[in-house]
């Protein structure tokens, strides 16, 4: 397979996975703003989001004043903010088009599909658009075209180049997300183990569209310990840091497998690597380390692994 | 004028025509327009359009697809296929003969000038025989008709003609929506072009290849108007469609990027012109191609298809001049005619073309497309007369052929059936063999009396039928 067509099926993937992340964070920052909450009101809670996201620099020099508005305009539609729903939603279809050849026509319908509605949306007054639909708009439509690839791409190198993408996004977007709280909290350590506390974790919860999932896994009071567990280390979380990492290993291990000795295979050596540091953690061990370091620790090792994937297949060897 | 009607003979239908006449008769306009709203949505969904150059508007534009097919007999065919392929070697033996010894030009059949000082004589390749000696793996000839037995050749295309992709889709999609009409009409398939084109570039791979050759097709990129075609003929041959970047040279031989690492390419199918092969040897700022490609190619370390400095043969001065190539090269009559022509950088053709201005059909030597030409009946004062300013300007710069009278097709407007002017462009495979398939794009006038079939200018397209015995 030549390199720039899995390096966009990658890439493809990544985006898609991404898209679906920053409509979750819009949804997560809408519902922590409707809480009776800190001092300073919820633009905290928003700055909170954006320093997660990576983006507040750039919304600062762009927009200035935080309000709901420009939060929505910013997160979804915004071409300039490339982390954007709409940015991403084009990168990957545009990623797409160039390999059109190495898709299903489902798959290809799927996504030409989510990109002509929300240029469709794009033109809609603001006014009648809110939050909630939007995130729902873009997470239904993302998982049409997981559908269709799960249901019609062939079984090839392709296929774990474009699931290796999701993995390692997802890896990348759970951990951001937690990270959230930690921005959250931070501020106020007081608030440690309050009802704000636990209501702020039930709404990562419902952002990860894991809310339900969490009761059957658990069961009983949503406390820290078990959300931080279900979504770092729990291998049944389909979103966990575990979960998602595992099936980028297991990606990897499948390019090795076919493309045999001959090709370098430092990526699949070092997320295996991290896979086995995760899995000797407990929970005790995140929180006395931190949890924001770890989640510091664990996005860096994930940038190493998509670096070195590049580098072992991407650059065509040349 | 009088246009010669492929479908009716007076009110009589012609024999090919007679069971598409039942066709349209038993058709309710409903019925049609539904089928032609399911024909655009198709086109649609699988992403064939077209990009005009220039233009602006929308990028995603589809060519009009008109469900009347256009139908010649066996007999009509096999006369035109002779005709086609006696050009096609015609043509091929100039180009092996301009870059090698010119015999032609020595025996004072083809000026010299126009040979050496043409634009896409490239020096570079003088002395360079590609595999076979085939320099155009792919020609593409326009032709018109105006009379039951008169063809005439409208231009030569011998560097990469594009359009086939629409010949095999229109096909497809008529297939797709009426699958009695095929079972009715005896009609010979197309869809076995990828495979052959696939089999002609295999054909002239490098004498260093020894394994079964690896082909790719080189496309500029997806914001080509032409992508839709490259990635589809890929697609359909089972090759990879590359970009300059996803190539480099290694010491004598090309090489592709692959997640395997380095992978040796023996045929380059190119849809990019000469000037952007190869930055080292043409222009400098391309990006578009591959720096030391034309080192190897000289080398014989790749072939490049069709090769660089085919586009000297196709030029619109050296057209006027193909007739002469197969009574030189082959020591035949040519069977297909060239479209009377006068060349303005003659005296007396340029004063007969300026004093007929209003008559004449104007297009500029290097032209394509259908920009930058003058259709004298159909054009205002104005027009003509800043057209004359132009030539007067520049008088090298054009030719004049007659307005032909273009044959008309059935064609589907408004009102029902209405006759539209048409031309043909069948794709010419030249490799070991020479071969074409039994049809080819048929292009429409849309508009009510246009002869400018080019879809940058309102054309449509028509699937092409050529019956079996």
């Amino acid at each position: 397979m030549l390199s720039r067509t899995a390096a966009n099926l990658f890439w493809m993937g990544r985006h898609l996975e991404r898209a679906d992340t920053a409509a979750r964070l819009l949804d997560v920052g809408q519902r922590i703003t409707l809480l009776p909450n800190t001092a300073s009101g919820y633009q905290n809670e928003w700055n909170s989001l954006l320093q997660a996201s990576g983006t507040a620099n750039l919304f600062a020099a762009k927009y200035g004043e935080i309000s709901q508005e420009n939060i929505e305009e910013f997160i979804f539609f915004d071409r300039q903010n490339p982390s954007s729903v709409l940015s991403c939603v084009e990168k990957a279809r545009e990623a797409g088009r160039i390999v059109r050849t190495a898709l299903t026509s489902q798959v290809w319908d799927a996504l030409n599909m989510a990109y002509q509605d929300l240029r469709r949306l794009e033109k809609t007054p603001r006014d009648r658009l809110h939050s909630t639909s939007l995130t729902d708009f873009t997470t239904s439509h993302t998982s049409t075209v997981r559908g269709a690839i799960n249901a019609t791409q062939l079984r090839n190198d392709g296929w774990h180049f474009m699931n290796l993408g999701y993995g390692l996004e997802r890896a990348d977007a759970t951990a951001r997300l937690l990270d959230v709280k930690y921005y959250v909290l931070l501020p106020r350590i007081e608030f440690v183990g309050s009802g704000l506390d636990t209501y702020q974790w039930q709404v990562i919860l419902r952002a990860l569209s894991a809310h339900r999932a969490y009761h059957w896994a658990y069961g009983g009071d949503i406390t820290a310990g078990r959300v931080v567990d279900f979504l770092i280390l729990n291998g049944e979380s389909p979103r966990s840091l575990i979960t998602s990492l595992y099936e980028a290993v297991w990606n990897l291990e499948g390019l090795a497998k076919r493309y045999g000795e001959t090709v370098p295979t430092t990526a699949r050596d070092k997320a295996r690597e991290v896979l086995e540091r995760l899995q000797a953690h407990d929970i005790d061990m995140i929180f006395d380390e931190g949890l924001h370091e770890f989640l510091t620790w664990f996005i860096g090792e994930i940038g190493t692994i998509s670096t070195l994937v590049h580098e072992d297949y991407l650059l065509g060897g040349a | 004028m009088n246009y010669y009607n492929e479908m009716y003979e007076g009110s009589r239908v012609r024999d090919p025509y007679a069971r598409l006449s039942q066709w349209v008769e038993g058709m309710p306009a409903d019925f049609r327009q539904m089928k032609q709203a399911e024909a655009e949505a198709l086109f649609r969904r699988i992403g064939i359009t077209f990009a005009v150059y220039g233009e602006g508007g929308d990028p995603d534009r589809l060519i009009p697809f008109d469900m009347m097919p256009r139908v010649f007999e066996q007999s009509e065919w096999r006369r035109l296929e002779r005709g086609i392929k006696q050009r096609a070697r015609a043509l091929n033996a100039f180009l092996r003969d301009v870059y090698g010894r010119a015999e032609i030009v020595r025996a004072g059949r083809i000026p010299a000038r126009l040979v050496y000082q043409n634009n896409a004589y490239e020096k570079a390749v003088v002395g360079v025989v590609p595999p076979r000696g085939v320099y155009s793996h792919i020609i593409g000839i326009d032709l018109v008709r105006t009379s039951k037995d008169e063809f005439f050749v409208l231009e030569d295309n011998c560097r990469t003609p594009s359009g086939v992709s629409y010949m095999l889709e229109n096909r497809e999609i008529m297939m797709r929506m009426f699958p009695g009409l095929f079972r009715g009409n005896r009609i010979e398939p197309v869809d076995q072009y990828p495979e052959l084109l696939r089999r002609t570039l295999e054909s002239v791979a490098p004498a260093k290849c020894h394994d079964r050759p690896t082909c790719v097709i080189l496309t500029p990129g997806h914001f080509n108007s032409a992508y839709y075609e490259h990635s589809f003929l890929a697609n359909l041959m089972g090759v990879e469609l590359v970009e300059g970047a996803d190539l480099f040279v290694d010491g004598e031989f090309v090489y592709m990027r692959t997640t395997q690492g380095p992978r040796r390419v023996d045929v380059i199918y190119r849809r990019i012109d000469d000037p952007f092969l190869d930055p080292l040897c043409f222009r400098p700022d391309s990006m578009l191609g591959v720096p030391g490609l034309m080192d190897v190619y000289r080398s014989g370390g790749v072939s490049i298809c069709s090769a660089p400095g085919a586009g000297v043969a196709d030029d619109k001065a050296i057209y006027t001049f193909v007739p002469e190539m197969v009574r030189f090269y082959l020591g035949e009559e040519p069977m297909l005619q060239n479209v009377q022509t006068w060349t303005l950088w003659k005296q007396d053709d340029y004063r007969y073309v300026i004093e007929n201005l209003a008559d004449l059909v104007v297009k500029e030597v290097h032209g394509s497309g259908g920009y930058g030409m003058l259709v004298g009946p159909r054009s205002t004062k104005e027009e003509i007369e800043a057209f004359r300013a132009k030539i007067e300007a520049n008088p090298g710069n054009y030719i004049a052929q007659p307005t032909l009278a273009l044959s008309t097709c059935p064609t589907f407007v408004e009102e029902g059936l209405a006759p539209r002017h048409v031309d043909l462009r069948p794709y010419c495979l030249c490799g070991d063999r020479i071969e074409l398939v039994p049809g080819g794009l048929t292009r429409v006038a849309l508009r009510e009396g246009s002869l400018v079939v080019n879809s940058s200018q309102g054309g449509g397209v028509k699937d092409t039928w050529v019956l079996s015995e």
